[in-house]
Formats: structure tokens, sequence, C-alpha cells
């Protein structure tokens, strides 16, 4: 009976990991048609969408070379501002903020905690209730570049940032730092050689949850940055659909897949971090 | 005795952080509440009208509209991904093989940006709805389903692994007591596994609320609001368009002068959105203390 009831269960797993497998395919197949769209001349992506190229349709590296030299800019220095906006504000929010914890943390005076619960409220707040005066601020300040943006993010994501790192300087125990104090570190020593190599994990945690956001964020550069000057990947993508009546489907779809190829490189060589982080992140709330 | 000596280095520690948060967050947040309760066109041109602007916000039919759209789309996709998420997360953890490479399949969607999702979705639509001679750009309900599966391929893999962390969670001996006892599998799910992962439950509820409330990218990229209505009195509704979408094209529209109302809906949403978020803050305390 025992062995009936275990092959039985076999079975069970067996049909469960085969369904499973079909629905992984299905969710496969919308970044499989960007693939195969990619290769395709543009009047056949709206007709033959979900056909393999043919030798009439296909259109080799065509698109990718159209798509990189569209319009009077280049796909490559989109990137690029994209690629720096996102490490640069990473870096700062990292340091910044892990730094303003460990200080809110161990001072706890009424300051500090003022700062925590502002903090934690502006987690609350949705990006339209400050986007109109943030991107004014931004410009009376001249914070409207590249290079200055990451201000901007470190203002506006500190919330989360704050709040991760203070709940976990708060389990650290005091007596390590105490330790350090008594062996003649000051505040900065204990903090770059004591606390911040304990801080790792929620750094890790902390640094995926902000290069997610940072990467794909359209609204806060699109309304920050001068335009005209500086684009981000989701800006540019946007920008071709937004400001041609007929655009080349093949061609974006082209650079679709050059902009989310990084991404998917990025999270099988993190997976394991970056699921953590998001979970992390999302237990807070 | 570590307290003192780190004082004197806040212009350091705290500086940076507090200088970028006031300008990033504090000064343009209090500026826009009250803004709010403003005519201008310019930040620097302001004059006090009281209410009017939220009255405005009322009356305003596109944004009574986009509310409605937007509560129905956060209602009916709440429901959607909670329930395959939660179907996805069990099935991951009855020991089946390859379940991390499915748990990594599922969860890719979520690093791709908003504004590609957009596209990627209303290229396969269009790809379809082609061949019926109509677009996802001509029908309401073509749009609002586009936006939940979309939203759905989206978020599964992401609440997926808030349901993976909460049913492993859960004891072994407590499933092995049920079996014991001659609890059905079905039993089991409903009176053992669900009760337990309540926490999570709750976590991915509020969300994917909150989620469906503040959707911009994913809206912008397939529909932008399209198809418009015309009204009678020559307004037209973009039928599509959620709340933050209404705020922007509020805000940045032809009429500078509706600046003001669309700060009034900024406040607005911004309430809407806080008083989820705060609910979401009790039940959690709630559950700390029972526990």
């Amino acid at each position: 009976m025992n062995k009936h009831s275990l092959s039985a269960e076999n079975r069970r797993k067996t049909i469960l990991s085969v369904v499973l497998g079909i629905i992984c395919i299905i969710y496969v197949l919308p970044v499989l048609t960007v693939v195969i769209n990619s290769f395709k001349l543009n009047t056949y992506v709206k007709t033959d969408t979900f056909a393999l190229p043919n030798a009439e349709s296909f259109a080799g590296w065509a698109n990718f070379i159209k798509g990189l030299t569209f319009g009077n800019y280049p796909f490559l220095k989109s990137a690029g501002y994209s690629l720096f906006i996102t490490v640069a504000s990473t870096a700062l929010i990292l340091l910044c903020t892990s730094m303003a914890a460990w200080y809110i943390a161990r001072v706890d005076s009424r300051f500090c905690r003022i700062v925590y619960y502002f903090c934690i409220f502006s987690m609350v707040v949705p990006f339209q209730m400050v986007m109109f005066t943030l991107s004014k601020t931004a410009d009376t300040l001249h914070l409207n570049t590249p290079w200055t943006i990451p201000i901007i993010y470190l203002g506006f994501g500190a919330g989360l940032a704050i709040f991760m790192f203070v709940g976990f300087v708060k389990s650290i125990p005091l007596e390590i730092e105490e330790a350090a104090a008594i062996d003649g570190c000051g505040p900065l020593r204990t903090y770059f050689s004591v606390v911040l190599p304990m801080l790792r994990p929620t750094m890790i945690s902390v640094g995926i949850l902000e290069i997610m956001w940072v990467w794909n964020d359209y609204l806060l550069p699109y309304l920050v940055l001068d335009r005209t000057k500086y684009m981000t990947i989701p800006i540019h993508i946007q920008y071709l659909k937004g400001s041609y009546g007929t655009v080349d489907l093949g061609a974006t779809m082209a650079l679709i897949l050059l902009s989310i190829i990084p991404v998917i490189v990025f999270y099988l060589l993190c997976q394991k971090y970056i699921i953590k982080g998001v979970a992390a992140g999302a237990v807070k709330g | 005795m570590i307290r003192r000596p780190i004082r004197r280095w806040f212009p350091l520690f705290m500086g940076p952080m507090v200088c970028a948060f006031i300008i990033g967050f504090v000064y343009p947040f209090f500026k826009g509440i009250y803004l709010s309760f403003c005519k201008f066109k310019v930040t620097s041109d302001a004059t006090f009208i009281g209410l009017e602007n939220y009255r405005r916000a009322f009356q305003d039919a596109s944004f009574v509209h986009s509310f409605w759209f937007t509560a129905l789309f956060a209602v009916v996709s709440l429901v959607l991904i909670n329930v395959l998420a939660f179907a996805v997360a069990y099935a991951l953890t009855q020991g089946i093989r390859g379940s991390n490479l499915y748990r990594t399949v599922f969860f890719m969607p979520n690093l791709i940006g908003g504004i590609v999702l957009g596209y990627i979705w209303s290229m396969i639509f269009d790809g379809i709805l082609s061949r019926y001679g109509t677009s996802i750009l001509l029908e309401t309900k073509y749009g609002f389903w586009g936006l939940i599966i979309l939203m759905c391929w989206q978020q599964i893999g992401y609440m997926m692994i808030i349901y993976i962390a909460g049913l492993q969670a859960i004891p072994e001996d407590m499933l092995e007591a049920a079996k014991i006892d001659g609890a059905s599998r079905w039993q089991t799910l409903w009176k053992v596994t669900i009760p337990n992962v309540m926490p999570s439950i709750t976590i991915c509820t509020f969300l994917s609320l909150t989620n469906g409330f503040k959707l911009f990218d994913q809206n912008l990229a397939l529909t932008g609001g399209q198809p418009y209505l015309i009204q009678p009195d020559g307004n037209s509704i973009k039928t599509t368009e959620m709340l933050a979408l209404n705020i922007l094209n509020t805000f940045y529209g032809q009429n500078a002068n509706s600046r003001g109302t669309a700060q009034a809906k900024a406040v607005l949403f911004f309430i809407l959105v806080a008083s989820i978020g705060l609910l979401q803050l009790r039940s959690n305390r709630k559950k700390e203390v029972q526990q």
C-alpha cells in the first residue's frame, strides 16, 4: 500500500512539474516575441507578429543599426547616462543613508527621531504628490543634469534605505562598537572599519532595490533632466514612440532587446541576492 | 559612551542625507500642499484661493472617471495576482523537480521596466487584435484587460517570492500532524497552510493594492489613455487613463491654468495611497500583538 501511494505521489509531482513547465514557456514567450521581431522588417512586425522571420521578412542586423542611430540622439548615449545615474545614485544612497542611519540609531536625539519618522512617512508618499515642486526645485538649484540627479534620488529615495538600515543597526550589539572605542577608534574609524562591514547583507538588499528602481525609473528623470540634452533608456524608448507618428517597430524592438539583455544578465548573475533583497524590501512594505 | 563623540561628527554623518532629503522630499512636499490651495502657473506667482482647486478636481469628469477605472483595476488585479501567485508558490514548494528554474523564470519580468513592458505587450496585443481588424487603442475593455494581463505577468513572480518565504516558514511537524490525523490535502491547505501564511497574504494584498493605485509607466506605454471619449461639453475623457497619468496630464497639459487643480488632485491621490499604507501598518501591528 505504501509503495502504491508513493508512486501516486510521484505521478502527481511529475504532472505538476510538466504543467508548471508549460506555464514557464508561456511566460517567456513575450520576451521571445521581442527577440524574433527585432530581426524582422518593420512591415512584418504588425502583420506577422508571432511568426519566425523568413527569407522575406528577415532584416538581419538592420533594425539594430537603425535603432542605434535613430533620430538625433544616439541610443548608446542614453544607455551611458542610465548606467552612470544608476551606479552613482545607488552608491550615494548606500553611503549617505547608512551613515545617517547609524547616527540615528546610536544618538537617538529628538532631531534624529523626527528625521526617522519623516523618512518612514516619505515611503507612503507617491511621486505624483511632489513631482511638480520637485522638478522646479531641481531646476532652481541646477540639479537637472545626470551628474547631479543622484542628489535628487538620494533625497526622494532615502526613506526605505534609512528604514532598513536603522532596523539592522539596532540589532547590532553596542558592545562591539564600545570595544572599538576603548581601543581608541574615533567615530569615523568605528563606522568604516567596524560598522560598515557588518552592514553588508543590508547593503546588498538596499543596493538591489535601488538599482532596480533607478534603472527602470521613467518619470523622475523625465521631469528633472533637461530633456534636450540628456536621456535615459526608458525616456529614449518612450521618445521613439512619442515623437514620430509612424514608429519603426522593428527598430524599437531591437532597442528593447538591447536594453533588457543587460538586465537579464545582471539578474542571472545576482539572482540569489535579488530575490532576497526583494523579499526583505517587501516585508518592510 | 559612544554617543557623545559621534555627535561631534553630525555634519558628516547626517549632513548630506538631511540636505538631500529636504531638497528631494520635505520642501517639495510642503510646498506641494501649499500650492494645492493656490492659483499658479509657475511656483513663484502663486495666489491663495482656498479650496477652489479641490472643488474643481471633484468636478472634473476625467478625474472621477480615472478614479473608478483605477479602483476597478486595483481590485481585479489584486484578486487575480494573489490567487495565481499563491497557487504557483504552493506548487513550487511541493518539492517538484525544476522548482528553482521555474522560480527564476516567473520572477524575471519584475526586472524589466514599466515603459519597456508596456511596449512589449502593446506589440503582442496588437499582433493578436489586428487579425480581427482592431487594436488595443480602440476599445476601453481591451485596454483594461491588457493592463490586467500585463500586471499579472509582471507581479505574479514578485508576490510568489513572498508567498514562498511564508510557505517555507510553516513548521514541518504541523503539516505532518495534519497528515497523521487523516486530513486530506484540501483540508490541510485550508485549515493549516492558509492560516499560517496570513501575514504574507496581508503583505501581498496591500502591496498589490498600492501598486495598482500607483500604476503609471505601464499605463502610459500600453494605451496612454486611449481611446478618448468626447463629452457633450466638448471636453474629452481618456477612458483608460489611471489616476497617476491623469494628474500628470493635468499638470503638463495645454491648459497651464489647471496646475492648481492638478496639485489638488495630487494631494487627494497622496491621501488615498497613504491611507492604504497606514491601514497596512495597523493590520501588521495587530498581528504582532496576537503572536
